[in-house]
């Protein structure tokens, strides 16, 4: 397997998503090509961070505001009912 | 899809699509309900796409007004949330051409790059490396770095990733093909790793670290010892 070819099923190996024949292969590149091994390693720690770290979180105070206004807007009438 | 089949072979509504046949039945606190379950989310792909606070506030808001408005349109055959996602995509966009004086914006922009398709630093990363970073930091450096992707990666990767939707919703969430997510997706992954590679490579913490060092040397001489 050429590097190429590992970086074409990176995501699929991330998501889990291959079979067992494939993964198999997958991972025996790793063991022999170190910088696929960085690659993979940290493209998953790149989603690990983003997932642990949620960007652009709103305070309780401004979600509280903006949840009363829209709630707000609803009451006033809908086309729905 | 809107019903899950349980093991017994019964069919279940979908917890979401039992709050919007509440509302569509006049009761509007179900409404409540699913506002505080996405309202966090849908600011966050706002935010994402406007890159601008005010904006991913009205568009917000505008967001879930609409879809209110328009939940006799709500076909049972996808999930609320896809749908929701798919009213404030168009929301931030139009939000965008506003400030663009009226310039097309799409969710396809900006793709012809091949940054990051090929990975270039492949410098090994420090072993938890954001933990070299405050809170602050670190919060800085995720948001810089996220925001040198085209719009369209940004919104895949925050659905994909942090969100955890499926290829399939997010697909169509965005009126994408699953190939095109697939296709942002990998592109997104691998530009934010290239990107982030620049604060969190090991050689760059071996050299901040020798330094903290010499600095606390220096310190310890003076009679301060200040941790770095």
């Amino acid at each position: 397997m050429t590097c190429t070819e590992f970086l074409a099923k990176l995501d699929d190996l991330i998501d889990g998503s291959v079979a067992a024949k494939l993964r198999a292969e997958l991972e025996q590149h790793l063991k022999t090509c170190s910088h696929c091994e960085v690659v993979y390693n940290t493209t998953r720690k790149t989603i690990q961070i983003y997932r642990s770290n949620e960007l652009y979180e709103l305070p309780s105070s401004l979600r509280d505001r903006l949840h009363s206004a829209i709630m707000a807007r609803c009451k006033k009438g809908c086309g729905c009912s | 899809m809107t019903t899950i089949q349980s093991l017994e072979g019964e069919i279940e509504i979908h917890p979401d699509v039992a709050l919007v046949e509440r509302v569509r039945g006049g009761d509007i606190s179900a409404y409540d309900t699913l506002v505080r379950k996405y309202e966090r989310q849908i600011f966050r792909i706002a935010q994402h796409i406007t890159q601008n606070r005010e904006d991913a506030e009205d568009v917000m808001q505008d967001a879930f007004l609409k879809a209110y408005e328009k939940l006799e349109q709500f076909q049972g055959n996808s999930k609320f949330y896809t749908w929701l996602v798919r009213i404030t995509v168009n929301e931030s966009l139009m939000r965008l051409r506003k400030r663009r004086t009226g310039k097309m914006v799409s969710i396809d922009e900006d793709l012809e790059t091949d940054e990051g398709s090929v990975p270039r630093d492949i410098a090994d990363w420090a072993p938890d490396p954001e933990q070299n970073y405050t809170q602050s930091e670190l919060g800085q450096i995720l948001e810089k770095t996220i925001k040198g992707l085209p719009p369209g990666f940004r919104v895949v990767f925050e659905l994909r990733d942090v969100q955890g939707l499926s290829t399939e919703d997010t697909a169509e969430a965005l009126g994408l093909s699953i190939p095109a997510v697939k296709s942002r997706l990998l592109r997104a992954r691998l530009q934010l790793r290239e990107r982030l590679s620049r604060y969190f490579k090991q050689k760059d913490f071996k050299q901040k670290k020798s330094a903290s060092e010499t600095g606390r040397r220096k310190s310890s001489k003076a009679g301060t010892v200040t941790e770095a």
